[in-house]
């Protein structure tokens, strides 16, 4: 699982959408390399809920993230911070863990990189 | 004798279904059965192709964008969308699928997930969506609490929230009878989707194919929706004669008697409307 898909994630259980973002408790955590695109990436940022981001590059170990991104973002001036941006959200995977909801404590387990959101059916 | 269905939605839940499938790709590698074989990328080859239409109804801008995929499998509609350099995320009920598609070393980030249960992503988080032969298996009640209609509300009201203004969905599908294609496509518009159904070779039994063609937001605005695939040398749209036209009685006896029917041949008064009665 990328960071990115952490981003976008919440608990699929219906009344909990606000519960943002999932807890992440990585026990494995590999990087692989994808081709760079600053487009791609200027294009995903309003698409990012930036603070979330740092949570889950924390978890991760990541600590070379701003805790603030410029207002507008050009992709010939901030080229430094878009390749940081592109390795958080697209090259490090969390391979093994689980992802916690914070409001009701609900846990998904990542295996081989899948998180599992199944919900069971005491829950649809 | 009883006919046994060709619908694999009806012998068994999805999740259990491609495990048997599965089962029969290890069986195959064991005993080499070129039929099976044959038939096994025949349906891959179908897969890609149908990915790749579905691809061209999306129409979609020219740099990479963020995609979902519902019922992604092992990954051959994910592998379209890698080839467009666009970077997507796969949803798939079945776990045995899911294992092929991390064997096959996809590029895409995979969820094991229900979507009937509704989609767990935040609005705004895709600029597309794409989905082969899937959601005719929302229809499906599987297990006792499964409710078609409230899996279709579900899939398709949590589907519109996660989609960007004016994003395009596009959804090939199996349909089993008409009434599916009214549940599904209205459940789509309840959710607020604007869009409509595309139907390549509509006058084939074999290459037909259904693409549900949705947009997200903007129902004011009236969304072209691209024409259906016809066979060569046959008009685009209308799909042929105005029923019940002399040249359309004169087609379908031309094909029952192909069959072997029985049929009153052809005169003058083929088609032709009668008197008024007394």
């Amino acid at each position: 699982m990328r960071l990115l898909t952490h981003n976008m994630l919440i608990n699929p259980r219906k009344g909990m959408e606000s519960a943002y973002p999932l807890k992440l408790f990585p026990t494995k955590v590999t990087k692989e390399e994808v081709k760079f695109n600053p487009a791609f990436v200027v294009n995903l940022i309003p698409k990012i809920d930036y603070k979330a981001l740092l949570y889950a590059a924390s978890c991760v170990g990541m600590k070379n993230l701003p805790a603030q991104l410029p207002q507008k973002i050009d992709a010939t001036e901030h080229g430094d911070l878009l390749k940081t941006l592109h390795h958080a959200l697209l090259e490090v995977h969390v391979e093994e863990g689980k992802l916690v909801c914070p409001k009701s404590d609900r846990e998904f387990t990542i295996k081989q990189g899948i998180p599992n959101m199944r919900l069971n059916e005491d829950e649809v | 004798p009883v006919k046994m269905s060709r619908r694999p939605e009806h012998l068994n839940p999805p999740d259990i279904v491609f495990d048997y499938s599965i089962q029969n790709l290890i069986l195959f590698y064991d005993e080499m059965e070129a039929k099976k074989y044959a038939y096994s990328t025949r349906m891959m080859e179908i897969q890609s192709k149908m990915s790749e239409r579905a691809m061209e109804l999306l129409n979609l801008p020219d740099h990479p964008c963020h995609i979902l995929d519902i019922g992604c499998g092992s990954g051959l509609s994910g592998e379209v969308l890698t080839e467009n350099e666009h970077v997507w995320v796969g949803l798939d009920i079945s776990k045995a699928m899911l294992g092929v598609a991390i064997e096959r070393e996809v590029m895409g980030d995979l969820i094991y997930a229900d979507a009937g249960d509704g989609l767990m992503f935040r609005p705004g988080s895709f600029d597309a969506c794409i989905s082969i032969s899937v959601i005719q298996w929302l229809c499906q009640a599987d297990k006792s609490h499964h409710v078609p209609k409230k899996r279709l509300k579900a899939f398709f009201t949590s589907l519109y929230r996660c989609l960007t203004k004016g994003a395009r969905a596009v959804m090939q599908f199996y349909p089993e009878h008409a009434q599916q294609v009214t549940m599904i496509t209205n459940a789509a518009q309840a959710a607020g989707f604007s869009g409509g159904l595309v139907v390549d070779y509509p006058n084939s039994t074999k290459a037909k194919k259904y693409f549900l063609c949705l947009v997200a937001g903007e129902p004011n605005t009236r969304v072209q929706i691209p024409k259906g695939m016809q066979e060569e040398g046959k008009e685009v749209g209308g799909g042929g004669d105005t029923v019940k036209s002399r040249q359309w009685i004169q087609k379908k006896k031309e094909s029952a008697r192909l069959a072997g029917k029985k049929t009153k041949h052809n005169s003058k008064y083929t088609g032709r409307s009668r008197g008024p009665k007394f």
